[in-house]
């Protein structure tokens, strides 16, 4: 990709140039094809086997698909060939203590993009760029120069590896351009060969769309499969690194980055769900009342600027919810329940804004919606005949509710306060500013924890090391959140899925 | 009824009557008047909170949009600021902004001067530290664009220091100073003369709207305007990817895909892939589009493609429900006169459901917009972008910023300045998905048709 940051005409490089070039193809192809059919028609086209158009269609298609779909391809092997290209020229001794075949590559990478902007700056020459040697010119003062700073000096075997990493990246790029476009010059031969009166242009294009579409589709799955294969890779990387033992079962959680740390997922576990649990005290009265209130008793006009009004709490960005978490709500509870004195009721039971309690009750708000406006579709979807077999039996309103509607809505309900949970264990926003940073397990809700997601953004943002098991737990406590979740959507969606074919 | 019972019990008192409610009717009706209350109470609480929340924000985000001022009259000496005398701006740049600050104090006491009832016993230092970090460099770039201007006295606007702007706000008061190194009683009251003269006066700050992140040192000058652009770029990355994928997809899973397992296990994938947790989405992002792709960190096309595979479920089930609406019979028709399966879609089902289309994916942009766990881990925080890109492949491959990320690096600073700029980038973003909701509404009133 580095290809790709290098300057060249409008600031693209090969990989830009090359899709600009393959668009422009397709619309030459387009263009020729749809006159040549019209032209073996004696200009009649009404003696074509298809509209026009598609002739034209099917020769851009025949040009561009393969041609786009081949360089999609190419650019996401790339990388890993000219990486384990470069590799074998690294030494082993080269790889210093402590250090890691990935900290030395994205040296070796640094180095190659370096000399590219050196090069594009004007204070190399492409050819000086290529020859240079470490004894022999002082890199480091040159890229130094171009605002390119390297931590230290380099060593000779680094520069030629990523002299190598140069050149193969620059060759690979260029083969990648001339396989690409001869894949789009072959496209556009046969197209233009076949696009002759009798040739079924329509059912070709629709077959080739039929395909797009089949392909669009499987994106989902192959985003599922990324999802989880990137992380059980690193995941199992880190159990080779850290016993699993003390990830599952161990009951500290104290990362330390010169090693010997002790990570174990129950104070993290823990943590979440207790503030997902004081979420849901939160939500789901207040969501299943409201959403009781608005589908049986509420008349058109309250419930056409209630559900609306409710329903902006869903829309408002969780990054929102977690500052007011910290600089609200949090001291807020502080001067209910700490202060000494100072405090309303004088009590010293919380010393600092973030808590438990105020992550969990902030995040309570954002489900109001979540869990009422899904009660809502549920207790709607319960027939009338029950409630109108309810009050003939002389029941009252509320009774009838509380007794035949709710059992009736039960399983849609669990279904939807299951959804709710999944998405209090997921959210990140609320608790990073509200939560804390102290992995401990407590009962007391007014001190500050710690979740899964937290660790997660505070163990992947910095500098981070893809070698060592403190970077690397983030891929396991992902891992099992993605689990988590994943094991109570697929809960909710059964239960929900069943109830609602008893009615149908 | 009344007639009967009369004349079946004349004698004996009723044990029970209509008109008169025995103990379980009360009751009963009791708890049918607290089981309604309940529900009013929880809509209540429901709006309360939501009241809540929208005046906590305005009220304490609409101090980011107005910032203190000082207008102080400069002199340029030629003599210090460009020694060889030879106008030339290459050699002016050797004069760091240090070389600028003592002409602020000196200004200050040029002004004392010349202005009575404004004498002050403070360090004319001192006085200089009631503005901004950022005003010697904003004099020494006014000095660098134009040398003609040296040795002339000039009038400037300089932003005042945050603590100054607090007190401008009630945010700092002479109590709250006391253990602040930044800012002492007797600046205050330098302050508090320099308002009654008139040249130190609070308004509207555009640079907050269209200015970029500035240090922490400086929150001042800090504006949202580069975040925008970086949100922009994601945006434009998530439309030109999202919508056709995802029209491409639905179309697909409604109109052509046979009922198999194949179909069913894509259609339970969507809908799970909907409720992934965002940050699952990061931890894809970081592993494969920076790790494996090395695509540049920080990157708005790098947030643009994660926030992608984000909205993509959200466009999918929205696409597919407004497919479903059109009636049968627009496809039994196109089929009637002779179009193929994929023209009946595609020139007569698809244009009925644009509206709904274009809803769904406006409120899936607005979700993403406002998405903020992802970006952290592909590092779209923790840095500082002062220049707008340039170009599209910069605005795309550029390290940036984003509205939320940014929100959220500055909640992070724990500083009351900063804190009230999140507030004020909080009502900027708002304002954005405010838009768009409304956007989506309105096309959703003007075009959706009841079949």
């Amino acid at each position: 990709m580095n290809a790709a940051q290098s300057s060249g005409v409008f600031g693209l490089g090969p990989t830009g140039l090359v899709v600009l070039a393959v668009i422009v193809l397709a619309a030459a192809g387009f263009v020729l094809a749809r006159a040549r059919a019209m032209a073996s028609a004696g200009g009649d086209a009404r003696r074509l086997h298809s509209l026009p158009n598609y002739y034209g269609y099917n020769a851009a298609m025949m040009i561009a698909v393969p041609a786009l779909g081949v360089l999609v391809i190419w650019l996401l092997a790339q990388p890993a060939l000219v990486q384990n290209a470069v590799l074998d020229l690294i030494p082993q001794r080269a790889i210093a203590e402590g250090s890691s075949i990935n900290l030395v590559m994205s040296d070796v990478r640094r180095l190659a993009e370096g000399l590219d902007v050196a090069v594009a700056a004007g204070a190399l020459s492409a050819d000086e760029a290529a020859d240079i040697v470490a004894t022999g010119t002082d890199i480091r003062a040159v890229l130094g120069n171009v605002g390119v700073a390297l931590g230290s000096d380099v060593d000779p075997e680094i520069l030629a590896a990523a002299q190598e990493y140069r050149s193969l990246s620059r060759l690979w790029s260029w083969v990648m351009v001339a396989v690409v476009l001869s894949l789009a010059l072959a496209g556009m031969a046969i197209a233009l060969r076949s696009a002759r009166a009798g040739f079924r242009a329509r059912n070709a294009v629709e077959r080739g769309v039929l395909w797009l579409l089949i392909l669009a589709a499987s994106l989902a799955i192959l985003t599922t499969v990324g999802i989880v294969l990137s992380m059980l890779f690193e995941t199992v990387n880190f159990f080779s690194l850290h016993p699993w033992q003390d990830f599952f079962l161990g009951t500290t959680w104290a990362p330390n980055f010169r090693g010997n740390s002790e990570l174990s997922i129950l104070p993290l576990l823990w943590g979440t769900l207790y503030i997902a649990f004081i979420a849901l005290v939160v939500a789901v009265p207040i969501g299943l009342f409201a959403a009781i209130y608005l589908s049986e008793y509420a008349g058109p006009r309250l419930r056409s600027v209630a559900k609306p009004l409710l329903e902006i709490l869903a829309g408002i960005p969780t990054i929102v919810y977690g500052l007011f978490a910290l600089l609200t709500v949090g001291p807020a509870l502080v001067t209910l329940f700490g202060r000494g004195e100072e405090g309303l009721l004088g009590l010293t039971w919380m010393t600092g804004a973030t808590s438990v309690l105020t992550a969990g009750l902030v995040m309570g708000i954002m489900l109001i919606p979540f869990v009422s406006s899904l009660s809502d579709d549920i207790i709607n979807a319960v027939p009338q005949s029950l409630r109108d077999g309810s009050f003939g039996l002389g029941a009252t309103h509320s009774e009838t509710i509380r007794q035949v509607v709710l059992p009736a809505a039960l399983p849609g309900i669990v279904g939807a306060v299951l959804l709710a949970a999944s998405r209090a264990i997921g959210e990140t926003m609320i608790v990073v500013l509200g939560a804390g940073a102290i992995a401990k397990i407590s009962a007391n809700p007014l001190e500050a924890m710690t979740t899964i997601t937290t660790r997660i953004v505070s163990q992947l943002t910095g500098d981070t090391d893809f070698a060592s098991p403190e970077t690397l737990v983030a891929f396991a406590l992902g891992l099992t959140l993605f689990v988590l979740t994943l094991g109570l959507n697929v809960l909710a969606l059964y239960i929900v899925r069943t109830y609602r074919e008893q009615y149908e | 009824m009344t007639d009967m019972t009369n004349a079946a019990a004349p004698a004996a008192a009723p044990k029970s009557s209509l008109l008169q409610q025995d103990a379980r009717t009360r009751r009963r009706n009791a708890a049918e008047t607290r089981f309604k209350a309940y529900g009013i109470a929880a809509i209540a609480v429901g709006l309360v909170m939501l009241a809540i929340l929208l005046v906590t924000i305005v009220g304490r985000g609409t101090g980011a949009f107005t910032q203190t001022f000082i207008t102080l009259e400069v002199a340029l000496p030629a003599d210090t600021l460009d020694k060889k005398g030879n106008r030339d701006p290459e050699e002016m740049k050797k004069v760091s902004t240090f070389g600028y600050k003592p002409l602020l104090a000196q200004a200050f006491e040029a002004k004392i001067a010349a202005t009575g009832g404004l004498d002050s016993d403070l360090d004319p230092k001192k006085m200089a530290g009631i503005l901004s970090d950022s005003a010697p460099a904003q004099l020494r770039d006014f000095v660098l664009a134009d040398p003609s201007v040296l040795d002339r006295t000039v009038a400037f606007e300089f932003l005042a220091s945050s603590r100054v702007d607090g007190y401008m706000k009630g945010r700092v008061s002479r109590d709250s100073i006391a253990q602040d190194k930044n800012i002492s009683v007797e600046q205050l009251d330098f302050v508090d003369k320099l308002i009654a003269e008139g040249s130190l006066e609070k308004r509207f700050n555009l640079d907050f709207i269209t200015g970029s992140d500035a240090s922490d040192a400086r929150p001042e000058a800090a504006g949202m305007g580069v975040s925008m652009v970086g949100s922009f770029f994601m945006m434009l990355v998530v439309l030109t990817l999202a919508l056709p994928i995802g029209v491409a997809a639905s179309i697909y899973l409604e109109e052509f895909a046979p009922k198999n397992w194949i179909t069913d296990v894509i259609e339970v994938n969507i809908s799970n892939l909907a409720a992934v947790p965002s940050i699952v989405f990061g931890i894809l992002g970081l592993a494969v589009f920076i790790n494996y792709m090395h695509l540049p960190n920080s990157a708005p096309l790098v947030g643009g493609l994660v926030l992608t595979l984000m909205t993509l479920p959200t466009i999918i089930i929205s696409t597919r429900a407004s497919l479903k609406s059109v009636p049968p019979s627009i496809r039994d028709a196109a089929l009637g006169v002779g179009a193929s399966k994929m023209q009946s879609v595609f020139h007569h089902v698809l244009p009925l459901a644009a509206p709904g289309i274009l809803t769904g994916t406006i409120i899936g942009l607005a979700q993403a917009l406002g998405e903020t766990a992802p970006l952290l881990l592909i590092g779209m925080v923790g840095f500082i972008a002062s220049n707008p890109p340039d170009s599209i492949a910069s605005g795309l491959l550029d390290p940036n910023s984003a509205m939320p990320a940014q929100i959220y690096e500055w909640a992070k600073r724990a500083d009351p300045a900063f804190y009230e700029r999140a507030w004020g980038g909080i009502i900027i973003l708002l304002v954005f998905l405010v838009t768009m909701n409304t956007i989506a509404v309105l096309l959703r009133r003007r075009f959706e048709r009841r079949w």
